[in-house]
Order: C-alpha cells, then structure tokens, then sequence
C-alpha cells in the first residue's frame, strides 16, 4: 500500500484546508464587485470634481469654457475604433469557443492595432489640443480624466498583447480560453469607460 | 436578466452594447435640449434600477437532487435541431429506450446568424428553436417515450456541454442532416463532440426531404 493510500485509509486530510468563507458571497465574485467598486470610486473622484467645475459656471454661453476647444470629431472617430475593438475582441472569443484558432489570432491582433491606434490618436491629440494640465481645473481634469482612461488602454494593451503571443503560441482551445476571456472582459470595461468618458466631457 | 457583467466576456460585451445605447440616448436628447437629456438620464437610469432589482426578486435557484440510479435506468442527450421531429431519430431513440427506464433530454441548440448572435439578439431564434422542441417532444410522448427538453446555447457543443452540467448522460445522441446539407457536419460538431465528451457518441443522419433516414454510425 503507497503511503497516500495508506494515509487516505487512516482518514488524514491532504491538500490545503477547506476554505473558510466569512462571506455570504464566494471570494472570486466579493474580488470583483471590490475591483469594479475601487474604478467606480477612481472615476468617479474625477467626474466629480468635473461636474463641479461645470456648476460653479452656470452662466457659460459654451462648454468648454474659451478658450479650450475640443476635437469632437477625430475624438468621435477614435471613439469608432475603440467600439469597433470590443467587436473583433467579442469575435475573438467567439472564435475560440468553436475552436477556430485562426479566427481568434486574427480577432486578438486586430483588436491590439485598434487600441494602439486609439492610444496613439490620443497622444497626437494631446500634443495638438492646445493646452496643457496646468492651465486652469478643466485642463487638470481634462487630462486626468482621458490619461487615467488611456493608462487603462495600456494596461489592456499588455494584456491583449500576451493573449495574442499565446493565441499564436497554441495555448487556448475550445475547452480553455479563460487568458483571453479575462483580457476580453477588460477590454470591454475600457470601452464603456470610454463611452461615459466620451459623452460626458466631448459631447454633452 | 441582468447579470453581474464581469462574469464573462459575453455579459461585459452585451453590457458594452447596452452602455452605447444609454448614452446614444441621453446625448442625442442633450443635443435637443440640456434639460431633456438630464430627463432621458434620470428616465434611463430610473429604468435601468428598476430591471435590476427586479431581476434581483426572482425565486432562489432550485436544488439539484442527486439520487441513485438502478440498472436498468438509462441516460440520454439528444441534441438536434431541425432534425428534431426526423424518423430516423425516433427509430433510434425507440430502439436505445426498449427494455430500460430510459431518461431522455433532448437540447435544441437557438442557431442565430451571426450577426444577430453578435448584437445578442438571440429571442428569435430561441423562440424558434423552443417550437420545434415542443413538436419533438410532442413526437416522442406518441411514440411512448419519456423525454423531456430544453433549449441551449447556439453553439451545439456548448449547448451539450451545459445539459451535461445537470444531466449526467450514459450516452449522446446528435442528429444532423446529411453531408454537403449540414453546417454541423462541416463544422465537424460529431468529431469535436466525440473528443469533449467521455459519454459515447450515436451519430443519426435524417433526411428530411426523401424519408429516407439511416444511421451512420453506432455508439463508439
């Protein structure tokens, strides 16, 4: 008799303890609903300070105040791209889960080139908008809003990055596919980000 | 239903879409009047709290009873489709029920386009999908044979997979249309089947046109 039998017969316990829940909900659902809760409170904190800035001058003919002007329509079209990401990321997975490795490969690199194309678009319109951080509460909340946004972008970026390097690998199947399930759920979070991003500062 | 969103891919890029609209709708009233889209805001978000606590009311999830199994009980998946009603299937069917208890569960696959699949705009096809359940289990009930059903995921492999979640099966049977008319086939849904699935596998071929039904292949 091996001596994992011969322990298994004497009724001795292997493996690490059973988990002990002090919480009516599992630990894996309470770290998400924590996650989603700590991005609620972080934009949050910025579209308060946002919405003040916009009550204390309720007398403004426009918003954005003169002089800063918004580049709506290429903002609109990056907008487009990051949308049109969350499309092929949804295909991706999609194409996973019937086993179409190609179509994943494919989903997962045209996903990548969209948010970096939407991260450069960024970065070109920062460097052209025509003010800077220090000029005044909406530049600070201006690029603290859409740069804490595009530190997202880069995070899913690296993410998607190392989905895309195991996809080509041969790492996912039909069966498991939970590296690009996790990517896809957060590319997803950017993109909603974005959309109340978007409307809030550019549109509305 | 509404669904924690960050469960899975699926519900965070359905929530995307409803996301999308929310705001489509509140800028297009901004647009209108500032007023009217602090309205449509309030209304939507309103709503919004609305379908999530109501979803939240609904009954506690039933219990699963395991219970014993005689010998002479037998388990049956059946996934097919429009091939549901087929001869062929039937004939099969009556042949894996005779001398057992037999315990059948037949998953209709909700087939979608690809484009409704992507916008999530699955009703119809379920609804679909839940009437030719309803005509095969009507089907079998004549026969004599004790079935029930339920209607899965669009993908049929998923759809088995989530039946056999509930429904410990001693085999599966899938029925597709012939070769060159079967989207399954091309797909190859029996083989992948037969790789994901430790239960034996029963191929039935129905051809719906000519009633000229045969099986191809017995369980492996």
């Amino acid at each position: 008799m091996s001596a994992h039998a011969h322990a298994e017969h004497a009724g001795e316990h292997h493996g690490p303890p059973t988990p002990h829940y002090s919480s009516r909900l599992p630990p894996a659902v309470l770290g998400m609903f924590l996650f989603i809760a700590s991005e609620a409170m972080l934009f949050g904190a910025f579209f308060t300070a946002y919405f003040f800035v916009r009550v204390v001058n309720p007398e403004a003919p426009g918003w954005p105040l003169e002089p800063f002007h918004l580049p709506v329509y290429v903002a609109g079209v990056n907008t487009a791209v990051l949308v049109t990401s969350s499309f092929t990321m949804h295909w991706a997975l999609q194409s996973i889960k019937r086993g179409n490795r190609n179509g994943l490969k494919a989903g997962l690199v045209l996903t990548f080139f969209m948010g970096l194309a939407f991260l450069l678009t960024q970065m070109l319109e920062y460097a052209r908008i025509g003010f800077t951080p220090a000029d005044g509460a909406f530049g600070t909340i201006f690029f603290g809003l859409t740069g804490l946004h595009g530190a997202h972008v880069f995070v899913g970026l690296t993410l998607l990055a190392v989905a895309t390097i195991r996809a080509f690998r041969g790492h996912f199947t039909a069966e498991h596919h939970h590296g690009v399930e996790i990517p896809g759920i957060y590319w997803h979070f950017v993109d909603v980000m974005w959309i109340v991003v978007y409307a809030t500062i550019y549109l509305i | 239903m509404a669904q924690n969103p960050f469960r899975s891919e699926a519900d965070a890029y359905r929530f995307l879409l409803l996301t999308i609209g929310y705001f489509a709708l509140i800028v297009a009233a901004s647009f209108v009047n500032r007023w009217l889209g602090l309205a449509v805001f309030i209304a939507l978000t309103a709503f919004a709290v609305w379908r999530w606590a109501k979803s939240r009311s609904t009954e506690p999830p039933e219990r699963v009873v395991v219970r014993e199994m005689g010998e002479d009980e037998r388990r049956i998946l059946v996934c097919a489709n429009e091939t549901v009603g087929g001869k062929a299937l039937l004939d099969v069917l009556r042949t894996k029920a005779e001398g057992v208890r037999e315990h059948i569960l037949v998953v209709v696959p909700a087939l979608n386009t690809p484009l409704r699949h992507w916008v999530s705009d699955d009703d119809g096809a379920r609804a679909a999908a839940q009437e030719r359940l309803a005509a095969s289990l009507a089907r079998l009930r004549d026969e004599g044979i004790d079935a029930r059903g339920e209607v899965g995921d669009g993908d049929p492999l998923q759809a088995m997979e989530d039946a056999l979640r509930t429904f410990g099966a001693h085999e599966i049977v899938i029925s597709t249309h012939p070769e060159g008319r079967s989207h399954w086939l091309e797909r190859n849904i029996v083989t992948a089947a037969r790789d994901r699935f430790e239960a034996p596998i029963t191929h039935v071929v129905v051809d719906l046109d000519a009633e000229a039904d045969r099986v191809v292949a017995e369980a492996e």
